[in-house]
């Protein structure tokens, strides 16, 4: 058992008021999984991805547990989580492009992370070096500076850094999205290249692309107005989905490479529910061609098949 | 990409309403607009105020301020209070003008700069290069001093148009980015008039940005307006707050302690400049909002 | 490199080309005669022989009997041989040596002012960042001395400091009753006349330089990079080494931008000090309406700045990594 993540409740705080981003979310990630998060733009999946690593400076973390290795995290308490980052749980940021210092070169600046962390960097430079051979980068990028290397190198190299430590969950937020559709699959295939030789043991893939999310997930998980619709394996989601939303997702899914996001969902009108104040029951009940009475009430997260859990009064 | 969009679709004028009802809520903007108002409230009743004029003898010489003359007279018998409340009035007007011609001026050369690109770009962007390292201020002197300033207009021509190359290189990159943006792209395609895409397309996105724009320039061209009139190269015949101060020094009022003379037009400047800044931090909240923890 | 250098150098030679050539056009375009009326308004004439000596020198000068580009050329040619005429308020001393004679005065007041009010207004700035209490008293203080005029503060300071406290002398480079010299003496007093005009000066540019500091420490701090660090756990003194470089580079840029500004402050301080120095100078011109001295100063000052400019695009690329190394089409 890798991550655990239980009710875990995250509410962003704007000028117009709480905006209630993750509401009671609970789900796991196996020792070994690669696990896709998709969902509309809104949905809650980069909100969720920023928790487990750090907060940023609008959101509060209001209940729930995350559990790394039976450890539990202090999500909320930036100074203490600072020892689980990088070595435990790391992150590949969707800014790629520019997550790395501009006016170090990038040796230096792995070098400076790395002493400030208390590693040695002699001591790993080989390491990083065969890690650079094997995503396909020359070792010189060490001596330049980030202006220098080309946006799909940029992302290798943030992956390669991010997963130097061998942690045990990588959490991967958009990684691909900045990328074009070779540097796209490139970086993919790095991921499950690492998680395979065992660089990371379980990975999140947030994105927008549910079939990027197919070719390297093992399970996907469909995330709908701040809660979880659907987790299932890969196959089982994208063939045979049981949430109406998760259907409608699927059936409106294009060809590879474009992002379901650039075109409204097909077959269902409307848009998500405000977050600033959710309704209660079932949030995707305006939406829903299936919707009944019994949606007014929240349906629980049940397993309804071995790793197939659906939040639906239908599918039950 | 952020989770905190605003799920339900928000119309442009609820959208202006609500910064107006944010901006008049932020305690940085009142306590700006409060000054400023205060101060050109003087300024403008400036000429009610007495039945004499700025350079007018009109009392004893060189008393400390008293009832009859609240911020006391000058050397030669001047009511200070008159001269402040009209350079005040003429510090305004420097500024709105100065600052609107620079802004105008910046803004056209940035937004035409960025929105057709190439030739006419590299040929703005030199002239914006050329006039950004010119030392605006020893020019100012020049021209001032040959051509001779003879009205508040001329001199607000003359520093707004050395004031605007900052503004034409922001605006320049600002329109480079949203021309490229989709709404932008559609109203080209639907083949609306490149003046009126940036009129109604990307002249709204940058209003806020203009705006602050305009405050900064306002503060700036005040404080240029005084200096040359402290040198003497202001409007002749036209009380200023720089001119105040010149008059001052000259008199040797340092010296002889009618601190009453200087004090008032350096306080006047700092409190309308000052006011402008602190205004322009709380719109800036207030447009740019971020909750920053400290 | 060469493209950056190359681009910055066509902006100072058309810079340079414009200020020439606008200080060549004023007086030749203005109506009436440029040369008599500025002797008229020396009042009365009390030697014309030597009046007479001054019109038939600028009249030379300015070399009406030829054609106009000759004119432009010929005033060219001048100015390479360091020639700005002679100044008519003192005649016949050069504008040259008059200019010479004031430049160390305002280069000592301008050097420290500049350089000292930029080093401590980016520490303080960038402490300010960090840290809430010094925030909230830098903050304020920045931005009333930022909406300072230049005169004013050197009168506040003239006034309190030197009149009313008696502390420092209030006007000259050095006592009235002193003759240049190296002396103990001398230099005391060069010192003690030097330190206000100093102080305003620094003041108010050190209240500009530490709000942007602190502006651009908050806007790296939220930067990405500084974000993917945080994420990785590193320390905040780490992040915070790398927010204050990348944030002293545009700093750097400001400061040739600021240049012209802190100039023009300069002018007005040694105005209200009576400090010998080109500032003051300006003044005087204007008064004695000795419009060759006051053009050769200021084409001297705008020269000047100008260079100054590019002596800092040069550090600037020796302190940006990125063009350090040599990269193509980096925009500054």
């Amino acid at each position: 058992m890798s991550l655990q993540v239980d009710g875990l409740r995250v509410r962003y705080r704007t000028l117009r008021g709480d905006v209630h981003a993750l509401d009671g979310v609970t789900f796991e990630v196996a020792d070994g999984e690669i696990m896709g998060l998709v969902g509309e733009s809104g949905c809650g999946k980069t909100t969720l991805a920023k928790s487990l690593i750090r907060l940023d400076g609008r959101m509060q973390y209001v209940d729930g547990v995350v559990e790394l290795d039976g450890v539990k995290l202090p999500i909320d308490d930036q100074h203490a989580m600072n020892r689980f980052r990088f070595t435990q749980i790391s992150f590949v940021p969707q800014y790629a492009m520019s997550a790395l210092n501009p006016i170090r070169k990038i040796g230096k600046m792995i070098a400076e992370l790395l002493e400030s962390r208390g590693f040695d960097y002699k001591s790993i430079q080989p390491e990083l070096e065969r890690r650079l051979d094997l995503v396909g980068l020359p070792r010189d990028v060490l001596r330049r500076y980030p202006i220098e290397l080309s946006g799909g190198m940029k992302q290798r190299t943030v992956v390669v850094v991010s997963t130097l430590l061998d942690p045990s969950l990588l959490v991967a937020d958009e990684a691909t999205s900045a990328l074009d559709v070779s540097n796209q699959k490139a970086v993919a295939e790095t991921l499950v290249e690492f998680r395979d030789r065992r660089f990371v043991r379980s990975v999140i893939v947030v994105t927008h692309d549910i079939s990027l999310g197919y070719q390297i997930a093992d399970t996907i998980m469909v995330m709908y107005a701040g809660k979880q619709a659907e987790k299932a394996p890969a196959e089982v989601i994208v063939n045979s989905p049981r949430h109406p939303y998760t259907q409608a997702l699927m059936s409106s899914l294009p060809e590879v490479g474009v992002r379901y996001e650039d075109r409204r969902l097909a077959g269902i009108p409307g848009s998500p529910p405000p977050l600033l104040n959710p309704p209660s029951g079932c949030r995707f009940r305006d939406r829903c061609p299936l919707a009944f009475d019994q949606c007014a009430e929240e349906p629980p997260f049940v397993e309804i098949a071995t790793g197939h859990s659906v939040a639906c009064w239908k599918a039950a | 990409m952020t989770d905190t969009r605003p799920l339900k679709p928000i119309t442009a004028d609820a959208r202006r309403a609500e910064i107006f009802r944010l901006a008049l809520g932020n305690p940085k903007v009142i306590a700006g607009l409060v000054i400023l108002a205060t101060l050109l409230a003087l300024g403008l009743a400036a000429p009610l105020l007495s039945g004499h004029g700025p350079s007018d003898y009109v009392g004893p010489r060189a008393e400390p301020p008293s009832a009859d003359f609240w911020f006391g007279t000058t050397l030669f018998g001047q009511d200070v209070f008159v001269q402040f409340a009209n350079g005040i009035r003429s510090t305004y007007v420097v500024g709105l003008l100065a600052g609107g011609i620079g802004a105008l001026v910046g803004m056209t050369v940035g937004f035409v700069a960025g929105y057709r690109g190439g030739v006419v770009d590299e040929i703005l962007s030199m002239i914006t290069n050329v006039v950004l390292v010119l030392p605006a201020f020893a020019v100012l002197i020049i021209l001032a001093a040959y051509v001779g300033i003879d009205s508040v207009v001329h001199q607000s021509v003359f520093i707004g148009a050395f004031s605007w190359p900052w503004v034409a290189r922001a605006v320049r990159a600002q329109t480079f980015s949203l021309r490229s943006r989709e709404f932008v792209d559609l109203a080209r395609l639907t083949g609306v008039r490149p003046l009126t895409i940036i009129r109604t397309e990307i002249g709204p996105n940058m209003g806020s940005y203009l705006l602050l724009v305009f405050i900064v320039l306002f503060g700036g061209s005040i404080l240029t307006a005084a200096s040359l009139d402290f040198l003497g190269l202001g409007p002749p015949g036209q009380m200023s707050l720089g001119l105040m101060m010149n008059q001052a020094l000259q008199s040797s009022a340092l010296v002889l302690g009618i601190w009453w003379w200087f004090l008032p037009p350096g306080i006047g400047i700092v409190l309308i400049v000052g006011a402008l800044y602190v205004t322009n931090i709380g719109l800036d909240d207030v447009f740019n909002p971020k909750l920053r923890k400290m | 490199m060469g493209r950056y250098f190359g681009r910055k150098s066509i902006v100072y030679a058309l810079t340079c080309i414009v200020a020439v050539t606008i200080n060549w056009l004023v007086p030749r375009f203005m109506p009436g005669d440029p040369v008599l009326q500025m002797l008229i308004s020396r009042g009365p004439d009390t030697n014309p022989e030597q009046t007479a000596v001054i019109m038939d020198y600028y009249n030379r000068l300015f070399g009406f009997d030829v054609p106009l580009w000759q004119q432009y050329l010929n005033y060219w040619g001048a100015l390479f041989k360091g020639d700005l005429g002679v100044s008519v308020w003192l005649f016949p001393t050069p504008v040259a040596d008059v200019v010479l004679r004031a430049l160390p005065y305002t280069l000592g007041l301008l050097l420290p002012a500049i350089l000292l009010s930029w080093f401590l207004g980016n520490k303080v700035g960038a402490m300010a960042a960090r840290r809430k209490w010094l925030d909230n008293s830098v903050l304020p203080v920045g931005y009333v001395l930022t909406a300072t005029p230049y005169m004013w503060l050197a009168i506040l300071l003239a006034w309190s400091l030197g009149i009313v406290a008696g502390i420092f002398p209030t006007a000259g480079g050095y006592g009235f009753d002193l003759q240049p010299a190296v002396s103990w003496e001398f230099a005391s007093s060069l010192a003690m006349h030097w330190f206000l005009p100093f102080l305003s000066l620094f003041l108010v540019a050190f209240g500009g330089w530490a709000i942007g500091m602190r502006n651009l420490v908050i806007y790296e701090l939220e930067s990405d990079y500084a974000n993917y660090l945080a994420a990785l756990g590193a320390p905040p003194r780490l992040i915070r080494r790398y927010a204050f470089r990348n944030a002293i580079l545009p700093q750097v840029t400001g400061l040739a931008l600021q240049l012209g500004v802190l100039v023009g402050g300069s002018i007005l301080t040694e105005v209200v000090f009576a400090y010998p120095g080109l500032g003051n100078l300006v003044f005087q011109a204007l008064l004695h309406r000795d419009f060759f001295l006051l053009q050769g100063v200021v084409l001297f000052i705008v020269i000047g700045v100008l260079v100054a400019n590019f002596v800092i695009d040069v550090v600037y690329v020796l302190v940006d990594p990125r063009t350090r190394a040599g990269m193509q089409g980096v925009s500054a």
